[in-house]
């Protein structure tokens, strides 16, 4: 008994992404930019689907921009790893969360809906600082030569 | 004992001048576009929080080392240009007018169209949502359903004019969501029109 509920939790628990919802979309994508989902990593060209838990990746001459179903708006710059760690976002209350990591690189944003209605309800987690955003526009950047 | 307080405030002084971007990690408030500034907050490993509410305000955060600053419009520039240029654009919105009862545009809001046609089209992957709505000329089904005539009628100008259908949504709100408020049947241009907003 007790086993077939951990197998029924592990089920559920490894179903979850395959139900993913689309939460943003990107809409600029310049030289090399992938998207990292469940361990595989594709080219993100503009029109590709972002989700909960991507992972967002460029290289050398590689740049891209995606809004966000609460109208968010997140850039990356060249040589840069941003992932989406937790979103959510309810369309009738504005209520949600936004929590990404920028592992290294550059980021530019200007927060959204959600924001608006609750100051902080996103924030962007480097290696050594978290960042809670109150609006509007702001960049962050994480140097690679840190030691 | 004078030498050392001299080296020590060369310390803090090199400290205090030195370039933010030369720091690991850099965060920055900018004005949005409409001149509006906002407020970051930053806690690092050690320290307490701190609230950056300044255009072009930056903390800097090195190790332990935490240093609040400013930057230029010209440095941020040179930091952060290309990741700045992959923004999206904003989203906008536009409001087109119609003729009284009908689905026809006005003459002056038929030669707007093309402005707000170039400004939809310059956007990589638009998603537009026409909605439609009327003044308080008839009953709430008539201008219901003419809501919805007057935004598949603009889907079907956008789609004309070049636009992929499959980004554009329509709506109508009939009489629900006045822009000038007015009593129940009453003639007012101003209500009978189309709100375009693009993401």
């Amino acid at each position: 008994m007790r086993k077939a509920l951990i197998v029924a939790a592990v089920l559920s628990a490894v179903a979850i992404p395959a139900l993913a919802a689309d939460v943003g979309l990107v809409k600029v994508s310049k030289g090399n930019v992938q998207i990292e989902r469940n361990g595989t990593k594709v080219a993100a060209p503009v029109g590709a689907s972002v989700q909960a838990a991507d992972v967002i990746m460029t290289g050398a001459d590689g740049s891209a921009g995606i809004t966000f179903t609460d109208n968010s708006l997140v850039s990356v710059g060249p040589n840069t790893v941003f992932a989406i760690d937790k979103y959510r976002f309810d369309t009738t209350t504005h209520a949600g969360e936004f929590e990404g990591s920028l592992k290294k690189g550059r980021l530019a944003a200007i927060s959204g809906k959600m924001v608006k209605a609750s100051p902080e309800s996103m924030k962007i987690r480097t290696p050594s600082a978290i960042m809670g955003v109150r609006g509007t526009e702001f960049v962050v950047q994480v140097d690679e030569e840190k030691k | 004992m004078n030498l050392f307080v001299v080296f020590l405030l060369a310390v803090l002084a090199a400290n205090f001048f030195r370039a933010p971007e030369k720091a690991p990690e850099l965060f920055a408030v900018l004005p949005a576009r409409d001149g509006h500034v906002g407020a970051i907050v930053v806690k690092g490993a050690e320290g307490p929080e701190k609230v950056i509410n300044e255009a072009y305000g930056t903390i800097a955060i090195n190790g332990a080392t935490q240093a609040t600053g400013t930057m230029t419009a010209a440095q941020v520039r040179e930091v952060f240009g290309s990741t700045l240029d992959a923004l999206p654009g904003s989203p906008a919105s536009f409001t087109l007018y119609f003729l009284e009862g009908r689905d026809e545009l006005t003459p002056e809001s038929q030669a707007e169209l093309k402005n707000i046609f170039a400004e939809l089209k310059r956007r990589p992957l638009p998603d537009i949502v026409v909605t439609g709505h009327t003044d308080t000329i008839g009953s709430l089904d008539f201008n219901d359903k003419l809501s919805l005539q007057r935004a598949q009628r603009m889907r079907d100008m956008l789609v004309q004019m070049g636009l992929p259908t499959e980004r554009i949504q329509t709506a109508g709100r009939g009489k629900r969501e006045l822009l000038v408020p007015t009593d129940d049947n009453v003639s007012e241009p101003r209500n009978r029109r189309v709100e375009i907003s693009v993401r």
